[in-house]
């Protein structure tokens, strides 16, 4: 296939995944905000950290409050970060790759579009947002559902599922660094109504609420928290489910095309260096570290993948 | 009402009886409820196309009829018989402008109108094209003036658009009015793209050995006709390029793939010959190759349809159609060509300033339905400045009279409404077949009274069925 289609997919499946991220931390935000479980500032301050988004909020808005962050990082048309507008990218890719994608594909990527640009205009009243956000994630649920239902297991495929799964890495990796050490400091409260509520928005951030009380029970515990996002295998969101899959799909690459690429060896190497070792040995490197560390590498990889699957023009 | 298809006013057409029928028994509502939800279906699918010069209109919806153009079996055949020989003979035409030039010595077209034409390109003298096909798609926009009067109204040998509508056209009425393809015996067009794959396959150059790779070269996103171009390719089972994917490597047009470069052997251009090779042409182009036209020469790639074609669909040639029919057939002509007056001869464009505001007054370069005046509906001052355009560079048009358009029903709020239409069937041609689609795009001026179809101005489109009878 053309390096420009592969390309194409890869970024589609990129921008939906952030999108739908982006509404789930914003979900989790509001719902702090709305209990007032803590200050609604510095939970707002640390929604626009973890997208990366802090400083060209402040810029246009001054201080973080809850109606024009929402505002910025929904429907701002001119925020190249908001909802909006990575669905529209998500949107223009697909429409650059039609010939990639299945007609099932494409229709609901573009009737997706077509639904939240409708929705997502003018102010969205704050009483309006969860309702919104759900939309936003049934609209992106459908464009999944109909990729894993209907695409051919092809090289396409393959970079459809890198895309997802390189951005779902940064995205999980991200909200533990941003989120655990702003609640670091209130270990000391434990068992506080306060704190579990504050712990339960980083679940909440990557929809694992429920499968963590599977696991854990009640007990809201830091450190089986980070364990969870980090190594365990069987969690749609954590890094060592991405990597698995992100290696399966190299994997999968290097058979059909009969070449192992660099971006096989670096991505096995990132699997084993970050994700093969104990949480203690996570811990006593210092876990900012290790995300931080954790992000370059992953970042590597996608621009070793770029390179070696050609995704830029011909020259 | 429905009928006015070359009918008299009034009375139903027999191919239109069978779905006369049909809506007569339709609850109330239920047609007009389902043409609103066909613009959402449009929508969805994403056929939209851009207005130039329109900046908030981008992604716009050509509107959509509900009401079926209907075409008998004799009517279509009749037509295909005349759109064939058309054809044979413009094929003819471009392989002898571009080699012996019989035409020209014969004294049948005159040479200026070849040598200072810009659709014209030396650089194809001498050259034969891959299995000897210049024009792989044509689309003849023909209209109709009476039961058995059709005119052609222009060849599009260059890159014919509008295909992917006449596909998406039946494809929403096999969704909305199922039941109308169980009743009626209404030919197929969904052949189409195979047709297509199969009639580029079969022009592969010289240097390609194995099952050739096809694929359609776009401008890209940006383009009006952007959709069709993935539409097609996507139909097809083709590669949706653009220049920048694509790079000359060891005498082929190679892309660039996830696994390096692979040659591609017959592309589907959908950019204009001006475009395609900055080293050969425009060199200011950055949406073509540069070296493609070498690699095409040398027997390295196949481009559909071939480089300089558009002489052939010229306004300034488009007079000598019949002449150039019969020279190259030697058979009368079965479609009548508009009586056209050649603005650069004298006498002729006298004859036209004397009467402007009776006639259609086209440049001989333009496309699209821009730059043109219609006398009747002009106002004055439209007519002075096209009278001042005239007499300043005559030879940059041509003028024919309105012709009687016959008018096929439309569906409205109030009921049907009589429209103008033309109708474009698109021509396959291979080294040893031509093939047309039953079916066509029809066009359709929304606006009562309006003789202008085209896309950019407001025209639509709707359903053609020729019937299988």
């Amino acid at each position: 296939m053309l390096g420009k289609t592969a390309s194409g997919l890869f970024w589609m499946f990129r921008y939906l995944e952030r999108a739908e991220a982006t509404a789930r931390l914003l979900d989790a935000g509001f719902r702090i905000a709305l209990t007032r479980a803590g200050s609604s500032r510095s939970e707002w301050q640390s929604v626009l950290t973890t997208v990366g988004q802090l400083d060209a909020f402040k810029a246009r808005h001054g201080e973080p409050n809850s109606s024009k962050v929402i505002e910025f990082l929904l429907s701002d048309r001119d925020n190249p970060s908001s909802i909006i507008s990575m669905v529209k990218s998500a949107r223009d890719n697909a429409r650059g790759v039609r010939i990639g994608l299945t007609s099932e594909v494409w229709e609901a990527t573009n009737e997706s579009w077509m639904t939240l640009d409708k929705l997502l205009r003018g102010t969205i009243p704050e009483a309006d947002l969860p309702d919104t956000l759900t939309t936003i994630r049934q609209q992106n649920a459908l464009v999944r559902g109909a990729t894993t239902g209907t695409m051919l297991r092809n090289d396409g495929f393959n970079f459809v599922r890198l895309g997802t799964f390189i951005e779902r890495a940064d995205n999980t990796a991200r909200i533990l660094d941003v989120k655990y050490y702003l609640l670091l400091p209130s270990i000391s409260q434990v068992g506080s109504t306060l704190d579990i509520k504050q712990w339960e928005t980083i679940l909440r951030s990557v929809s694992a609420l429920r499968s963590y009380q599977w696991l854990h029970g009640a007990t809201v515990n830091p450190r089986d928290i980070a364990q969870f996002l980090i190594l365990h295998e069987q969690m749609p969101r954590s890094l060592a489910f991405c990597y698995n899959k992100i290696c399966d799909n190299l994997g999968y690459l290097a058979k059909n095309y009969d070449n192992r690429t660099e971006s096989c060896e670096l991505a096995d190497r990132i699997h084993l260096d970050y994700l093969g070792r104990s949480m203690d040995a996570i811990f006593d490197d210092g876990l900012h570290e290790f995300i931080e560390s954790f992000l370059d590498a992953n970042n590597r990889l996608a621009s070793q993948i770029s390179t070696d699957y050609s995704f830029g023009p011909a020259a | 009402m429905l009928g006015h298809d070359g009918g008299k006013s009034g009375e139903t057409r027999e191919a239109y009886q069978a779905f006369r029928k049909w809506l007569d028994s339709q609850p109330d509502n239920r047609v007009l409820r389902k043409s609103e939800q066909a613009e959402n279906f449009f929508r969805k699918i994403g056929i939209t196309f851009n207005v130039y010069g329109e900046e908030a209109a981008d992604e716009r919806l050509i509107p959509f009829d509900v009401v079926p153009r209907v075409l008998s079996g004799n009517e279509w055949r009749k037509l295909s018989k005349g759109i064939e020989q058309r054809v044979r003979a413009i094929n003819a035409f471009l392989y002898d402008i571009y080699h012996r030039q019989e035409i020209l010595r014969a004294g049948r077209v005159p040479e200026s109108l070849i040598a200072n034409n810009a659709a014209f390109l030396p650089k194809m003298m001498g050259f034969d094209p891959p299995g000897g096909i210049y024009t792989h798609i044509i689309g003849t926009d023909i209209v109709r003036t009476g039961p058995d009067e059709f005119y052609v109204l222009e060849d599009n040998a260059r890159t014919p658009s509008g295909v992917s509508y006449m596909l998406e056209n039946r494809e929403i009425m096999l969704q909305m009015f199922p039941e109308l393809f169980a009743d009626i015996p209404i030919r197929e067009v969904s052949d189409y793209p195979s047709w297509l794959r199969r009639s580029l396959s079969s022009c592969a150059p010289a240097a390609c050995l194995d099952k050739p790779t096809v694929a359609v070269l776009t401008p890209g996103t940006f383009n009006s006709a952007y959709f069709e171009h993935s539409f097609l390719a996507d139909q097809m089972g083709a590669e949706l390029i653009e220049g920048s994917d694509l790079r000359v490597i060891d005498g082929r047009v190679a892309m660039r793939t996830t696994q390096g470069y692979k040659p591609v052997d017959v592309i589907y251009r959908r950019i204009d010959d001006e475009y395609l090779d900055p080293l050969n042409f425009n060199p200011e182009s950055m949406l073509g190759v540069p070296g493609i036209f070498d690699v095409y020469r040398a027997g390295g790639v196949t481009i559909a349809n071939a480089p300089g074609t558009g002489i052939a669909d010229d306004k300034a040639l488009y007079s000598y159609m019949p002449e150039i029919v019969k020279f190259y057939t030697g058979e009368e002509p079965l479609l009548k060509n508009v009586p056209t007056w050649r603005c650069s001869e004298p006498d002729q464009l006298a004859e036209v300033l004397d009467k402007l505001d009776e006639l259609v007054v086209k440049e001989v370069h333009g496309s699209g339905g821009y730059g043109m005046l219609i006398g009747p509906t002009a106002s004055k001052q439209e007519i002075a400045d096209f009278r001042a355009k005239l007499k300043e560079q005559p030879e940059g048009y041509i003028a024919q009279p309105t012709l009687a358009l016959s008018t096929v029903p439309i569906f409205t709020e109030q009921g049907l409404a009589p429209r103008h239409v033309d109708f474009r069937p698109f021509v396959l041609m291979a080294p040893n077949s031509i093939d047309i689609v039953p079916g066509g795009l029809t066009r359709v001026a929304m606006n009562e009274g309006s003789l202008v179809v085209n896309s950019s101005q407001g025209g639509g489109t709707k359903d053609t069925w020729v019937l299988d009878d």
